[in-house]
C-alpha cells in the first residue's frame, strides 16, 4: 500500500504524487534492472525509462496487484527487450567468450593474491554470461524469484505466465546456470 | 527411499516444496542427494557473488530530477477507454459547432467586423489536444522499431504488438472522428498509422531481420515518424496556447 494514497492521485494527473512514488521505487528498480542487465548504465536506462512508461500507463493500473509489481513487470519487459537488443550487438563478445573460459580453466586452485582477485572478478564476469545465456523468460523468472525473493505464484502473476510455467522457467534457469557454473565453482574449492 | 529430483531440490532450496520436512529427513540420510544438494548451493550462492552498485537515499531525488521535464500533464484515470471520453468528446464538438454558429462577436473602431474564435479553430484544437497523448504512445512503437538493431537471431516485439494493439481501437475512433469533422490533415496522419500499427499488432511476437525491415518500410515510407512527431508537437503547442482569434478573413488578430 503507498503512502497516502500516492497511486490514486498520480493517477489523477497529481505529479507531486507521482514523485514520491519515483523517490520511494527507484531504487529497488534500479537493483532490479542491474540484475537483469548486468550494466550499470543500462540499468539507468531502464529506471528512468520505467517510471516514463509507468506515468503514461498510470491510468491503465489498476489495484489488482501492488504497484511495486506493476512497476517490475514494466522494468522486467524493458530490460529483457535492452538485453536483446544488446545480443545483437556481441558477436564480438561471443568470440571472445571461448578465450575468457580458457583462461578460466587454467588458473590453478588456491592461487594467491592478485590472482585470486582476478579470479574473483572473472567468476563475476561469467556469472553475468551465465546470465546472458538465459533466455528473456527465464532470466526474468531467475531474477525475481533468486534476487528479489519474489514467490513462485507472485512472479507467474507478474509475468502472467501462470505458476508453472514460472516454475518451469526458474527450474531450467538454474539448469543452465549449474552446466555453466559448476567447473568455475569446482575449481575455486 | 528414491533420490530427489534436481527439480525438487530447486524447489527447497528457494523454500517453495511442499515436501520440506521429507527432503530435509532425506538430506540428513543421503549422502549422495546431500552432495548434489550442496552442488546446487555452491552454484546459486556464486550467482550471488556479483555486486550491485550501491545507490544512497537520494537516488530516488535524482532519478525525479531527470524525467521531470519528461512528465507533463497527464490526464487522469482511464482517459484512454473510449467509453470515457467519447460522450464528453462528442459534447465537446458539438459545443464547437454551436460557438461557430453562433459566433464571438465585437465591435471594433471604425465600423461594425465580425470577431469570432472560428468553428475550425476551436474543432482543430479539441481534437489535437485529445490526440496528444495518443500520438506520444505511438511514436515510441515506431521509433522502438526503427532504432531496434539487426542481428543474427530473432528480434522479440511483444511488447511493441501489444502496444500497437492497444493503441489500435484509440486510433480508429481518432480518426474517425478527425474525418467527420473536416480535420483532413489529422485524419490523413492517423490513417497512414493505423495501417502500420495494424501490421505491427498482427506481426509474429518475434520477428526476422527481414520481417523487421518490412515494418520499417513501412513507417519510412510514409514519413510516418516524421508526421507522428510534427502532429504531436502541434498537439503539445494547442495544449498550452489560448485560441487566436481570427477576423473574417482567418486573419489572426
Amino acid at each position: 500500500m503507498e503512502a497516502g494514497g500516492a497511486v490514486e492521485r498520480a493517477q489523477s494527473g497529481d505529479s507531486d504524487a507521482f514523485r514520491l512514488l519515483v523517490e520511494q521505487h527507484s531504487r529497488a528498480v534500479f537493483r532490479l534492472a542491474f540484475r537483469m542487465t548486468g550494466n550499470e548504465q543500462d540499468a539507468e536506462d531502464v529506471v528512468q525509462e520505467t517510471f516514463l512508461r509507468a506515468y503514461r500507463q498510470l491510468g491503465k493500473y489498476e489495484a489488482r496487484s501492488s504497484f511495486s509489481t506493476w512497476l517490475y513487470r514494466i522494468a522486467s519487459n524493458y530490460s529483457l527487450d535492452l538485453i536483446r537488443m544488446r545480443k545483437r550487438h556481441e558477436d564480438k563478445r561471443e568470440r571472445g567468450k571461448a578465450d575468457e573460459r580458457d583462461i578460466l580453466q587454467t588458473l590453478p586452485v588456491n592461487t594467491p593474491g592478485p590472482d585470486r582477485i582476478l579470479y574473483s572478478s572473472q567468476v563475476q564476469e561469467r556469472v553475468n554470461e551465465a546470465l546472458n545465456e538465459l533466455s528473456a523468460q527465464e532470466r526474468t523468472a531467475f531474477v525475481l524469484r533468486h534476487f528479489e525473493g519474489l514467490s513462485i505464484d507472485e512472479i507467474g502473476e507478474t509475468l502472467g505466465t501462470g505458476t508453472n510455467a514460472t516454475k518451469h522457467s526458474i527450474f531450467r534457469a538454474v539448469q543452465k546456470l549449474r552446466r555453466s557454473l559448476e567447473p568455475v565453482v569446482t575449481t575455486a574449492r | 527411499m528414491n533420490h530427489i529430483g534436481e527439480e525438487q531440490l530447486v524447489l527447497f532450496y528457494y523454500g517453495e516444496s511442499g515436501e520440506s520436512a521429507a527432503i530435509e529427513g532425506h538430506l540428513e540420510e543421503c549422502e549422495t542427494c546431500r552432495d548434489e544438494f550442496r552442488a546446487l548451493q555452491r552454484v546459486l550462492n556464486t550467482v550471488d557473488s556479483a555486486p550491485v552498485p550501491e545507490r544512497g537515499p537520494e537516488y530516488g531525488s535524482q532519478v525525479w530530477q531527470r524525467i521531470e521535464k519528461r512528465v507533463g500533464h497527464r490526464p487522469g484515470r482511464n482517459f484512454m477507454h473510449w467509453w470515457i471520453w467519447a460522450p464528453a468528446m462528442a459534447v465537446l464538438v458539438i459545443g464547437a459547432f454551436l460557438a461557430g454558429r453562433l459566433s464571438y462577436r465585437t465591435q471594433r473602431p471604425g465600423g461594425p467586423a465580425t470577431v469570432a474564435v472560428s468553428n475550425q479553430q476551436i474543432r482543430e484544437r479539441i481534437l489535437l489536444v485529445a490526440v496528444g497523448d495518443h500520438l506520444e504512445r505511438s511514436q515510441m512503437v515506431l521509433a522502438e522499431l526503427s532504432n531496434a538493431p539487426e542481428g543474427k537471431g530473432k528480434l522479440d516485439i511483444s511488447d511493441e504488438r501489444q502496444m500497437a494493439a492497444d493503441l489500435l481501437d484509440d486510433n480508429r475512433l481518432y480518426r474517425q472522428t478527425a474525418a467527420s469533422t473536416g480535420e483532413k490533415g489529422v485524419a490523413s496522419v492517423l490513417d497512414d498509422l493505423e495501417t502500420v500499427l495494424m501490421e505491427i499488432a498482427h506481426s509474429p511476437s518475434e520477428v526476422s531481420n527481414q520481417q523487421l525491415d518490412d515494418l520499417r518500410q513501412q513507417i519510412q515510407e510514409r514519413g510516418l515518424l516524421f508526421k507522428v512527431r510534427v502532429l504531436g508537437s502541434q498537439a503539445r503547442e494547442q495544449e498550452s496556447e489560448p485560441v487566436a482569434r481570427k477576423d473574417k478573413e482567418g486573419k489572426k488578430l
